[in-house]
């Protein structure tokens, strides 16, 4: 869309997002982001009940029951030191989802207030902001992160340093390439006609109305990100003994796949859901224009 | 063509830097000491100060920068501690297990996607699309190396089809060790491959050469798969290159799974051991194979698609 020809044309997008507020929240989404929220209210409810729910302690060893099939009294069975994995799942599934959200929220904000900044003045600086964009982007996630856990070392803390150095990146370059077509709306150009300041006109007038699909596509960050812990605990460089993430329980049950399948299976399952929840919530907000936006 | 081609080469060459710049930032902000990763404890203060010196941890930032960038430069991409050897050297031993592993991802990738993408656009929002539609959600959300020990648990354990570990090389080799990692490579990008495909299909279904091929009385089935499909290889190209660093962290995990000794192993084993100066070299390798390899796909369009490399004029 060219940002010239919509000029008086079209309601200003802060009208839009008003309305579609005002619309009644989730009443007015498409089924499928109604299915992907409730999904992920389910399992947000687990973990943050965990405690109460988990039917045994997160390392209650019990020497008598190893290598239980799933169960009315073991759900999702035992491992070879009799725990309840079920148990451990929740707890796990509490570990991750906290991890998630802070390391999909904490970079969602810096990045789209680069992105902005970098996107209202043009410029050597964008090109800079771009540039760096470009290269946190050009590495393998994944092998970015390790590196950075090679120097912070293993555990929960690697990983929330790790992730967000890399992943404001992307929010920079979605806020930045949106900022460009905003920058150039009537309500914008108003507010250097009014004489606002241009921190004003960034923060105030800007910023707010980049971070709605910033939120639509941190739905699918959160799927990448949950995706991205689990392979590092898988790999052994998330969360370290005794605490679990849902990885290391999927690691736990590697050696005894053929015997004791349910151990490294029903861990998995639950990162599927939390997947699908999140997949079918982004799809459903964002009709699938983001997706293209991003490449 | 050459005026593209020089800027694209420009626009990799700085990004390129930029990698060089990260690599050599990571080891010296993140917090961290690299000494005490050596040493491992065993930390006395003359020993301290000899392996300061000798990683020229003792200079300053800026002299350090710039004979980090040097040497990476004349192709010396550090020392690995625990193998005793350069880090290039040993890298360059492990990479074609991990090539193999990717080309053949992606090879997976296109012969379950292009037909499912077919199917797909044939009946847009048909039974068919949407049960596509359904096994390409479950796919995206499935962790990969989860999906790897499923494959292994099934047609490794239970129908004996394939070993679930061990590498070997050779086409049989290739085709008996790395198939079913492969296959959990291929699927997870098929969900990709699919969706844009498709997206890129249903597009060019409503150009006027597709409604003269209709209107010649030409079957759906051969003007989708064949006129429409011969259209959308520039947006399937792109989808590979832009995925090649999904890839290579797949391989990472799914090496991990099969036990399979190429960079992605080696990568885990020096985290593991702290021997920051080959996890270095592999990131910073990992981070250029993405960037050739994404100048190569944007090369090959322009070569074959007059419209990319006269955009910009």
């Amino acid at each position: 869309m060219s940002a010239v020809d919509t000029l008086g044309q079209q309601p200003p997008l802060v009208g839009t997002a008003e309305r579609r507020r005002r619309a009644g929240g989730l009443r007015g989404l498409p089924l499928q982001a109604k299915l992907g929220a409730g999904i992920l209210a389910v399992l947000f409810l687990a973990g943050l009940l965990a405690p109460l729910i988990a039917p045994y302690g997160q390392n209650e060893l019990d020497f008598t029951h190893v290598y239980n099939s799933p169960s009315l009294s073991h759900l999702m069975g035992t491992d070879g030191t009799g725990r309840d994995v079920f148990s451990r799942t929740l707890y796990a599934l509490r570990l991750d989802l906290l991890i998630v959200v802070l390391v999909t929220y904490v970079p969602l904000p810096i990045g789209v207030l680069v992105g902005a900044v970098a996107g209202y003045f043009g410029g050597a600086f964008d090109a800079i902001i771009s540039r760096i964009t470009d290269t946190m982007i050009a590495f393998p996630f994944i092998v970015l992160v390790i590196a950075v856990i090679s120097i912070v070392g293993p555990g929960v803390k690697g990983v929330l340093i790790g992730v967000p150095i890399v992943a404001w990146a992307l929010y920079a370059r979605l806020a930045r390439s949106e900022m460009l077509v905003l920058r150039e709306q009537p309500f914008m150009l108003a507010t250097s006609a009014l004489g606002y300041s241009r921190r004003r006109a960034i923060l105030r007038h800007a910023v707010p109305n980049l971070m709605r699909s910033s939120l639509i596509y941190s739905t699918l960050d959160m799927v990448v990100n949950i995706l991205l812990l689990a392979s590092l605990a898988y790999l052994g460089l998330g969360a370290q003994p005794p605490n679990a993430e849902l990885g290391s329980i999927i690691a736990d049950g590697q050696s005894t796949l053929l015997t004791a399948w349910w151990v490294a299976t029903l861990p998995g399952l639950v990162v599927v859901l939390f997947g699908v929840g999140a997949g079918l919530l982004g799809d459903g907000l964002s009709d699938g224009q983001l997706r293209g936006r991003l490449q | 063509m050459l005026s593209y081609v020089i800027r694209r080469v420009a626009l990799a060459v700085v990004v390129l830097f930029g990698l060089l710049v990260a690599t050599f930032f990571i080891i010296h902000l993140v917090p961290g000491d690299p000494v005490r990763i050596v040493l491992a404890g065993r930390a006395n203060p003359a020993e301290i100060a000899r392996v300061r010196h000798q990683l020229a941890l003792d200079r300053p930032i800026w002299d350090q920068f710039t004979l980090y960038i040097s040497r990476t430069l004349q192709g010396h991409f550090g020392t690995s501690f625990t193998l005793d050897a350069p880090a290039g050297q040993i890298i360059g031993q492990r990479v074609g297990p991990s090539a193999a592993l990717i080309g053949y991802g992606m090879l997976l990738s296109l012969l379950i996607g292009v037909p499912l993408a077919i199917v797909a656009a044939l009946r847009p929002n048909g039974w068919l699309d949407n049960a596509i539609r359904v096994g390409t959600t479950l796919t995206f959300a499935m962790p990969l190396f989860w999906l790897g020990l499923m494959l292994a648990l099934i047609f490794g354990l239970e129908l004996r089809w394939f070993p679930v570990a061990g590498y070997s090389g050779g086409i049989g080799g290739i085709l008996r060790t790395l198939t079913l990692p492969a296959l959990a490579l291929g699927l997870a990008l098929t969900t990709v491959v699919v969706r844009t495909l498709r997206s890129s299909l249903l597009e060019v279904l409503q150009s006027e050469y597709i409604e003269a091929a209709r209107s010649r009385g030409l079957s759906e089935l051969r003007v989708v798969g064949k006129h429409a499909l011969r259209n959308s290889f520039m947006s399937t190209l792109t989808i590979l290159s832009i995925n090649i660093g999904f890839l290579i962290g797949g391989t990472v995990v799914l090496e991990q799974v099969f036990q399979i000794p190429g960079v992605g192993s080696l990568l885990v084993d020096a985290v593991e051991k702290r021997d920051y100066q080959l996890v270095q070299a592999l990131a910073l390798l990992a981070g250029a194979a993405v960037v050739l390899a994404s100048l190569a796909a944007d090369i090959i369009q322009a070569f074959l698609d007059p419209r990319v490399r006269l955009a910009g004029r």
